[in-house]
């Protein structure tokens, strides 16, 4: 993985010292709570329920072993022991003091860790495929020109203070797991018919109050322009975005009220200037970041002993759901859940996130990704070592056998912690896990995502859920929203309000009761996503809304 | 306290006059609201009669709103000759409109951009069209709601003069111009990215 040299060190070492001078002034009174909320909104750090919530970036969802052994520590000496991965690949501490942030990026430093811009009106953090590199439908690694936009990104001081916050995700499969089409700015990169290395830009796809679906603003863009043409994006975003109402500020509002043509005339306009410029990425600055992504030393002839463990089904069917296929023959990656039933999803004790540094070590080269369904991945596991480490993380709760199925829920921290939230959403993650807690059961139900947001901000991702919760409030008591045929990567699309909500003691029921339409309906192999489809929503609403509970 | 100018890396006395657009009705209500105004389209801004009834000196360096320029651009003429007009217009106002009604930006030796709110960063994306579309090379300013927190993106984006808001000490804000000092990627003072000013 990518590894500092003296220049992003000291870039890092500065934003330590400058944010320490801003919270002293804040401190001293010298700036005003407005004054100082750009100011540690850029750097992670939003005012919570509880306390403030300081959220880590971790650029593309890639660690080290060291650098998650670093967040366990941090969470145990300055938070209670945990801390939540998010769906953007970031992790966030919950219980943090204000005073004593200055010395968590202090630490984070000396492991080439920071907060920049994991919040307010900025680039954020850039997310990708948590397989990069090693899934065998990889047309090209995204993770080079991540790291070029990161560097690009940092404190660009054009795109400081943005009309609202900026994302943008790559990938460089063919199958997209970064959801680019749900992205301010999404890159699905290709190799063009010169066999030179290109891009589809999309542009002004979104969830939160207004999902929209991206739309593409160039075909065909060659790889050393990247870093410029989305400065033009960015500039002609930064100058006509809408900054007189928030819920209106995205970039996907501006695409839309201007429709991609004329929007990407005024991109155009701006990058025929620029084209060619000193931000044009070279061949050596590519190959310099290149290099930090070569390929670890894997091991030839591994002999494939995994029949011999057929038998024991729970780790027959922690193989089938938790290990992808791998480029290299005798190799797999690995998901460890972080979706265990009781647990709030995406929650990481320290004494786990240690063990899986440990693991990281010894079975997969030292790294870890963090993917956007809020689960942790050992990319690179020798076959004939999966029993062993199935053994050790088994004690360490990280197998339980759900990836990619209903349990495996995306949720967002909701109104146990969020000052936004409608309704809470981890008990009702937690309900419906404890409902669908038989494995037999959820693997005959087969893949299917459940995303769960506790207001319509939606960073929970309800909207793309093949089954999306949505927490609303009525007259201020919580309610949910159904949504159904939502869906993410290639095929991306927003899911459908079913019905008038439910209360959080009915939503198990309701999934359960959905659950049913599926398996009676479905044909043979067919995913639950791929039936909604086929038979539309008439059938799940005439099932739940038949006897007409009580719902709102 | 009266507003202190940081000009280059020093405080300085501002030897400009800035004239400011004549009071009316609709920019008071303009700015009552906590945003900055969007303005994509559609009306006027300033105003026509607000633009005819702004009065300024007769005689020496003038900072004059940009339509006020171009509404007595041909009695102006001697004065700009002699660098003594200088035009300042809001974020909010697309300078693309107007040049070709202002001419050769490079006869203004001072241009200034009012930002309203600390929030509003499109006072950067100004500036580095100022600098790399329209090359304008003289005096660039910002002031408005402007602090010590912006005043090194305001530098990477063009700006060389900052007006710090009336009630902040120009010696401390002045220390912001040094917050990072090797940055990532080119911008509108320093063109090259990092990877091309250094062996990496
Ligand atoms: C608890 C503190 C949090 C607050 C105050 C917060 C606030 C927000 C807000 C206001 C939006 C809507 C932005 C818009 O539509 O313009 C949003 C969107 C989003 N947030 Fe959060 N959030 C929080 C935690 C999280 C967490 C824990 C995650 C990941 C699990 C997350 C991931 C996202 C994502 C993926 C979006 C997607 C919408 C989009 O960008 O189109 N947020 N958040
Ligand atoms: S979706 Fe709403 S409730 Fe959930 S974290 Fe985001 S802002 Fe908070």
């Amino acid at each position: 993985m990518y590894k500092y040299d003296q220049i992003d060190q000291k870039i890092v070492n500065e934003r330590v010292d400058q944010y320490q001078n801003q919270l002293n002034r804040y401190l001293n009174k010298e700036l005003s709570d407005e004054e100082f909320r750009p100011l540690r909104l850029q750097n992670g750090l939003y005012i919570q329920r509880h306390a403030p919530m300081l959220r880590v970036a971790i650029p593309y969802g890639l660690l080290s072993s060291k650098q998650l052994n670093k967040l366990a520590n941090i969470s145990d000496k300055y938070d209670r022991g945990y801390g939540h991965f998010s769906t953007r690949q970031n992790i966030q501490f919950n219980w943090p003091k204000l005073e004593d942030t200055p010395d968590i990026l202090r630490e984070l430093a000396e492991v080439e860790m920071h907060a920049i811009q994991t919040s307010g009106n900025c680039i954020r953090n850039i997310t990708t495929d948590q397989f990069a590199g090693v899934t065998d439908d990889e047309i090209i690694d995204p993770r080079h020109i991540a790291e070029i936009i990161r560097q690009w990104s940092t404190f660009h001081p054009e795109f400081a203070l943005l009309p609202r916050k900026f994302k943008i995700a790559i990938t460089g499969s063919t199958k997209d797991r970064a959801l680019v089409q749900c992205h301010d700015i999404g890159l699905e990169f290709f190799t063009n018919t010169n066999n030179k290395m290109s891009i589809k830009v999309w542009v002004g796809g979104g969830l939160g109050r207004t999902p929209i679906i991206g739309s593409v603003i160039k075909n065909e863009l060659e790889w050393e322009h990247i870093l410029t043409y989305c400065e033009a994006i960015l500039r002609v975003y930064n100058l006509y975005g809408r900054r007189d109402n928030m819920y209106k500020a995205r970039i996907k509002i501006l695409v839309k009220s201007l429709g991609i043509e004329a929007f990407k005339k005024l991109v155009e306009d701006e990058w025929k200037y620029i084209k060619n410029g000193p931000n044009t990425i070279n061949a050596e600055e590519l190959s310099r970041v290149k290099k930090y992504f070569s390929e670890p030393n894997y091991k030839k002839n591994i002999k494939n002993n995994l029949k011999d463990y057929d038998p024991n089904k729970a780790f027959s069917q922690w193989l089938s759901r938790a290990t992808n296929s791998h480029k290299k023959t005798g190799y797999r990656a690995v998901t460890f859940s972080l979706k265990e039933t009781g647990c709030a999803p995406g929650d990481a004790s320290s004494t786990q996130m240690k063990a899986v540094s440990k693991l990281a070590d010894e079975y997969s080269f030292g790294e870890i990704r963090v993917s956007h369904e809020q689960n942790l991945i050992l990319a690179d596991v020798q076959e004939d070592k999966l029993y062993e480490l199935w053994i050790k993380a088994k004690e360490h709760h990280l197998v339980t056998p759900n990836i990619g199925l209903l349990t495996d829920i995306i949720c967002c921290p909701g109104g146990d912690f969020c000052s936004l939230a409608n309704a809470k959403s981890i008990p009702i993650a937690q309900s419906i896990q404890d409902l669908f807690d038989d494995m037999d059961y959820l693997h005959d139900i087969g893949d299917l995502n459940l995303n769960i947001s506790g207001c319509m901000n939606a960073c929970g991702h309800h909207h793309v859920g093949h089954i999306g919760i949505l927490g609303v409030d009525k007259d201020g008591s919580e309610w949910y929203q159904v949504t159904l045929g939502g869906n993410q990567g290639n095929f991306a699309s927003i899911g459908k309000v079913i019905g008038p909500s439910f209360s959080a003691e009915q939503m198990p029921s309701i999934v359960k009761k959905i659950i049913e339409v599926y398996l009676n309906n479905r044909q043979k192999e067919e995913i639950f996503i791929d039936c909604v489809s086929r038979i539309g929503l008439e059938p799940f609403k005439n099932y739940i809304y038949k006897d007409s509970e009580v719902s709102k | 306290m009266k507003s202190q100018l940081i000009k280059g890396k020093n405080i300085v006395k501002d030897d400009w006059v800035t004239s400011e657009l004549a009071k009316v009705e609709e920019i008071v209500k303009m700015q009552a609201g906590k945003v900055v105004a969007f303005k994509l389209s559609g009306e006027d801004y300033p105003a026509n009669e607000q633009v005819k009834e702004s009065i300024f000196p007769d005689t020496g360096k003038v900072l004059l709103p940009l339509k006020v320029f171009i509404h007595h651009q041909e009695k102006l003429k001697e004065r700009l000759a002699n660098g003594e007009i200088g035009i300042w217009f809001s974020t909010h106002e697309e300078i693309h409109k107007f040049i070709e009604a202002i001419g050769d930006l490079n006869n203004f030796p001072l241009i200034a951009i009012h930002v309203e709110k600390f929030a509003d960063g499109r006072i950067f994306s100004i500036g580095s069209q100022l600098r790399n579309k329209y090359n304008f090379k003289n005096e660039l300013r910002a002031f408005g709601d402007v602090l010590r927190d912006q005043i090194f993106f305001l530098k990477r984006s063009g700006f060389n003069s900052y007006l710090i808001r009336k009630d902040r000490d120009a010696t401390d804000a002045i220390k912001g111009l040094d917050d990072f000092s090797d940055p990532y990627q080119g911008a509108s003072d320093i063109l090259e990215p990092v990877w091309k000013r250094n062996k990496r």
